[in-house]
């Protein structure tokens, strides 16, 4: 599944990074401590979180994920939009929580891969 | 360069610069002004910060117990910001502190649980118990980061980081590593961490001003983390200038 293919089917809106729409999802990883994110999210993976700080531009570069999604409604910041702009990360707006979008991801089959081995 | 105040005499001051009181809701109830300011002297320390969660209120009556006992006490607040994370203010003077705390009070919502948060005592210099606040303290304000730090400064204060090395409530914890355009002052490493080895324990801290506290909730705990400073005499002008390591001002790890 693709980042087009999630804004499509679980009524996302992309905010920024729409350059890199097209990117393969591997996988997902919820969470709000970036330090921990940083050392743990998997490779390629769609982020929930609901920071807006710039700085998850910088952590999902790190572990180059497909897509960063602002859960329940969160705004990113002016500068992070401009940042995933350059980076071409998408950041995805959803109203709800990422509880609620990892359960209806993992169903659509976005699972880790050491998660289900 | 300042000649005048590059020749005075410098000493050493120890100084533990984020202590509770029984104000803040994870305090605890022994954390009375008086007390404090015993314990304080008692432990050695020559200089130290009041920095109840998101409240300023006990300040005041920390620094006229100081007062009487020879101890420097610096009005301050943990500011919590909207991305949870810490971060101490120090003023120079009570009002400055009181003109950060409203603005901290029009941007937190909510009110306390005292069943679950605990209680948040207001009390005077006597240990006197004034009243309660009924704020939500623990909570965090809607403020970011760099708006805290930006009227911190238009304050007049100082804006410290604090707890870098915790994996929560921390600058480094909450946003992995530290906003190169964030304009802090300083930052604080726990008492987990000793102050001579921070630098080499806690990744991206090298180019910033670093001291440790105590973070004290509990009496037994003032001090068990301070910092030496370098400096003319313990107060607020000459803790700025030794963070910026200014006329021979520094820090020194203990």
């Amino acid at each position: 599944m693709k980042t087009q293919d999630l804004i499509d089917q679980f009524g996302l809106t992309a905010a920024a990074g729409k350059a890199g729409i097209d990117r393969e999802i591997a996988g997902g990883y919820c969470g709000d401590l970036l330090s921990e994110v940083m050392a743990n999210a998997p490779i390629g993976c769609v982020w929930m979180t609901i920071q807006v700080h710039q700085n998850i531009v910088a952590v999902a570069v790190l572990r180059e994920m497909a897509a960063i999604v602002l859960a329940m409604d969160n705004q990113p910041d002016l500068e992070t939009c401009e940042k995933a702009d350059r980076e071409k990360i998408p950041i995805l707006l959803y109203n709800g929580s990422s509880y609620e979008l990892a359960g209806k991801l993992y169903a659509a089959g976005i699972v880790n891969e050491t998660a289900d081995e | 360069m300042n000649p005048a105040r590059a020749t005075q005499e410098l000493k050493h001051f120890r100084a533990d610069t984020h202590i509770h009181t029984c104000l803040s809701p994870c305090g605890d109830l022994e954390m009375g002004p008086r007390d404090i300011a015993a314990q304080s002297r008692h432990a050695g320390l020559d200089m130290i910060a009041v920095c109840d969660h998101n409240s300023a209120e006990n300040a005041g009556a920390v620094m006229r117990a100081g007062d009487r006992l020879g101890l420097a006490v610096l009005p301050g607040l943990e500011i919590c910001s909207r991305e949870e994370v810490h971060v101490v203010a120090l003023f120079e003077t009570l009002e400055s502190a009181h003109q950060m705390q409203e603005f901290v009070y029009a941007r937190l919502p909510g009110e306390n649980q005292r069943a679950v948060w605990g209680e948040q005592i207001v009390a005077n210099e006597k240990n006197e118990v004034l009243g309660e606040n009924p704020r939500l303290l623990i909570g965090a304000t809607t403020l970011n980061l760099y708006e805290i730090v930006a009227q911190v400064h238009a304050c007049g204060g100082l804006c410290i980081a604090s707890h870098v090395d915790r994996p929560a409530y921390s600058l480094i914890g909450n946003l992995g590593f530290i906003p190169p355009d964030l304009d802090i002052d300083g930052i604080e490493v726990s008492f987990r961490v000793p102050l001579s080895r921070a630098r080499e324990s806690v990744n991206g801290i090298a180019g910033y001003p670093c001291v440790t506290a105590s973070d004290a909730h509990f009496l037994k705990d003032i001090g068990r983390a301070w910092y030496g400073l370098q400096m003319a005499s313990p107060c607020f002008a000459e803790l700025r200038m030794a963070l910026k390591g200014e006329d021979g001002r520094k820090i020194i790890a203990n």
